[in-house]
């Protein structure tokens, strides 16, 4: 095969034209490759997406409503888990999958919810459970891949984006959400939000959420957008407008209250209906337009491209223990040694609490 | 401690929940594309076809540019590729292009074997792209995509049929690569002629099971287009980057002393048709099937060929690792073997060389003995013979001292006896 002799040659040099009708007579210089766009087009409507969403945090944060607020819809059916029931006594996860569709564009919404995290006395690896489900849903596609016979297309469960809710107490991180963000970060897109902040002032929240960032930046704990993925320009500019605003201080609400005449979404309080969509009262808007609106593919590409590859390649190299070579993608520099995350729990147990340990 | 639970509430399948609102994900497909052009197409073709047929000349016509190359001669020893990679650019759509064409197909005398490099280079292709999924650590977002999309295969105008030679290159590419047949040059066929022709060629591909590449009619917004052009295989195709001017405007086209032909003419020649399936309308169902239909063939098999089985009697969590560990430890008792073989055989050879060389050893020691004790034999022979001359000289010597006693007494007794007796000893003497 000859080398590659990239000699970039403009095919036309005229502005786009629209897609010129077959036509004998008409001369155009227009060859038709950006039309491979709207074929692009055409065959993501058919196949539709997948969406795979995980909330974190403990009871009591509005995890389920904001899940409601951000689909519009009823997701989950939120039931106050602490009235009447018993706290659960051991961290389970909840899966719903629902299909929704918008214009055309359907799309298959994975949400998992995480009803005991932090709630008992002793919190200890209360992340265990999680990260198992995370690599577990790795596994799966893993072993998709691997098979003689593929499916066409392999069902993606892996967790595409996990949002973590950090209560507002106005001072800074705690123990248990450092520890939790930095085990979680290298292996999943993570999403950190201030939960419940119809409970703070802006100065408040502002003052909160220069602490978090300081918080994160001390520990290394680097969370979506991540910078080393930032490709272009635009995309930096872009991404660090949006790490200024991370955490966002975010309300839930999924009733309907009328304010000047219009229907708006808000929580009715005796002193005034706090705006769920109104900028100006909380940030719930920019979440919602980094999950949905702009970065949806990028969470999905991250996690097929870094965070699915790098524990391919830990899978790959357990039984050959290869040191690790200048390929592995680390997002951030572990304390001592990355923390080896088997699908087995018991196996993830015992590496996280050498890891604890050294910490 | 804590117990993974899962609770899944899919529900039969998972029902559609209807949306309140503008929630904002239609925006989604916008994304993937943008995310896509970022990133830039690459489209990889093959033509495949008889030194001479013209497929240079559409591959300038068919992309408006002028590509590098100098035609071919028939005098190729045999058939070979020649592959060529372009970057091309339109409005914000960057397109990374591989033309490879094949050189001297046809041109031999024997043509049993042309076929080969071509099936060759494609599988290469595919093992490539196998190569760099089964690495460990790849980066399979970023790789440069080198498997063939599509083939034009370019079929000459006779006018009659299909010649063995394409019917058996077709038989051969036809599960590897999506074939689109061609008429080249079809300005050398009349219109009666041309249609004969073409029912004739879809009815030998027909009757040989030859599987050309359908165009895709199960999307609605494509299905019609795609069915009439089904319907218009192989397409008789004309190249010409000539551009003359006809009316008022300049279009490519072909001067005859008879008459014009214009290359994107839907009356003159089915060029406009084939660009118009090739790029603007199949271009992603072309990758498409060659990802999902010809490379899975060729991956399953390659696979299976190795010895990588998806059941294993015990379900193991990674049956691929295990079956490759196992396979290396084979390889590894087979290389020790082999060694020892090896070794043993060298042990053995030593021996008889040994044995050889003592028994040569011996032979000499054989033949110094056999020699001294003839030189023995001889010496003593020799000794003897000089102790008999030595007692000879010895009795000599004794008689002439008593002759000489003798002749002095006589010489003392009387003259003329010595005389008489000289006379006597000279006549005894």
């Amino acid at each position: 095969m000859d080398p590659m002799r990239g000699s970039p040659s403009p095919c036309s040099s005229r502005p786009p034209s629209p897609r010129s009708p077959v036509c004998g007579e008409k001369l155009s210089s227009y060859v038709g490759i950006e039309a491979v766009l709207d074929q692009l087009k055409i065959k993501a409507m058919k196949m539709g997406f997948e969406f795979n969403i995980m909330v974190v945090g403990q009871s009591g944060l509005g995890k389920s409503t904001m899940v409601n607020t951000l689909f519009k819809s009823k997701v989950w059916k939120s039931s106050p888990q602490g009235l009447g029931g018993p706290t659960p006594q051991t961290l389970q996860l909840q899966s719903v999958t629902h299909v929704i569709e918008e214009k055309g564009v359907k799309l298959k919404l994975t949400v998992t919810d995480t009803p005991g995290f932090g709630d008992q006395i002793n919190n200890d690896k209360c992340w265990d459970p999680i990260l198992g489900y995370i690599n577990e849903q790795y596994e799966r596609y893993l072993q998709e891949e691997i098979l003689i016979t593929r499916q066409r297309h392999i069902p993606d469960t892996r967790v595409h984006c996990c949002v973590y809710f950090v209560p507002p107490t106005g001072h800074c991180l705690r123990p248990l959400d450092i520890e939790f963000l930095q085990r979680l970060c290298r292996a999943v897109n993570v999403v950190p939000v201030i939960a419940r902040a119809d409970s703070l002032t802006l100065e408040e929240r502002e003052a909160f959420r220069q602490r978090i960032q300081h918080n994160l930046k001390m520990h290394r704990i680097d969370v979506y957008p991540q910078k080393c993925f930032d490709e272009e320009i635009n995309d930096k500019l872009l991404n660090s407008k949006i790490r200024d605003r991370i955490p966002f201080a975010v309300v839930g609400a999924d009733r309907e209250h009328i304010v000047n005449g219009r229907c708006v979404l808000g929580r009715k309080t005796k002193w005034g209906i706090v705006e769920v969509e109104n900028i100006a009262h909380c940030e719930f808007p920019l979440l919602r337009d980094l999950l949905i609106r702009s970065h949806l593919q990028d969470l999905k590409d991250i996690t097929h491209n870094v965070h699915y590859e790098n524990y391919r390649v830990l899978r790959l190299n357990e039984s050959h223990s290869l040191p690790r070579g200048p390929g592995w993608v680390n997002l951030s520099p572990a304390p001592s040694g990355c923390p080896l995350l088997m699908h087995k729990p018991s196996k993830a147990h015992r590496r996280v609490q050498e890891d604890s340990d050294d910490d | 401690m804590a117990a993974t639970d899962i609770a899944r509430q899919v529900g039969e399948g998972c029902r559609t929940v209807p949306l309140a609102g503008h929630v904002g994900f239609d925006s989604l497909p916008d994304q993937l594309v943008n995310k896509s052009v970022s990133q830039g197409f690459c489209f990889n073709i093959l033509c495949v076809g008889e030194t001479g047929l013209g497929k240079s000349t559409l591959m300038d016509t068919l992309f408006n540019t002028k590509f590098e190359g100098e035609p071919a001669t028939h005098t190729q020893p045999g058939v070979q590729l020649r592959s060529n990679t372009y970057d091309l650019q339109e409005s914000n759509v960057g397109l990374k292009l591989t033309v490879v064409s094949t050189v001297g197909f046809g041109d031999q005398i024997n043509k049993e074997d042309s076929y080969k490099p071509i099936v060759e280079f494609i599988d290469a292709q595919f093992e490539a792209y196998l190569q760099e999924e089964l690495k460990i650590r790849r980066v399979l977002h970023t790789y440069h995509d080198s498997r063939i999309h599509a083939c034009l295969y370019f079929i000459a105008p006779t006018g009659h049929s299909l010649k063995s030679l394409d019917l058996v290159t077709m038989k051969k590419l036809d599960s590897k690569v999506n074939i689109i047949p061609i008429i080249a040059k079809s300005d050398a066929i009349s219109k009666s002629e041309l249609t004969k022709f073409k029912i004739k060629i879809t009815s030998e591909l027909v009757s040989n099971g030859v599987q050309i590449y359908q165009f895709p009619t199960d999307d609605e917004s494509v299905a019609e287009i795609n069915g009439t052009m089904n319907a218009h295989l192989p397409f008789a195709v004309i190249g010409s980057t000539e551009e003359l001017k006809i009316g008022n405007k300049m279009m490519k086209a072909r001067q005859y002393p008879w008459g014009t032909v214009q290359v994107e003419n839907e009356a003159h020649c089915d060029f406009v048709k084939l660009r118009e399936m090739l790029i603007r309308v199949n271009m992603e169902d072309l990758r498409e099937q060659t990802h999902t239909r010809h490379y899975e063939l060729y991956r399953r098999c390659k696979l299976e060929e190795m010895g990588f089985k998806d059941t294993d009697p015990d379900s193991k969590p990674f049956s691929l690792q295990e079956t490759y560990e196992a396979k290396r430890n084979e390889f590894l008792g087979e290389l020790q073997k082999k060694e020892e073989e090896m070794r043993q055989m060298f042990v053995q050879r030593v021996k008889e060389k040994e044995a050889e060389l003592k028994e040569a050893e011996k032979e000499l020691h054989e033949k110094f003995d056999r020699l001294k004790k003839l030189h023995q034999d001889e010496k003593k022979k020799l000794e003897d013979k000089k102790k008999s001359l030595d007692d000879e000289v010895n009795a000599f010597k004794q008689r002439k001292t008593a002759a000489e006693l003798l002749q002095s007494q006589g010489s003392q007794a009387g003259g003329s006896q010595t005389l008489k007796r000289d006379k006597e000893k000279k006549n005894f003497f």
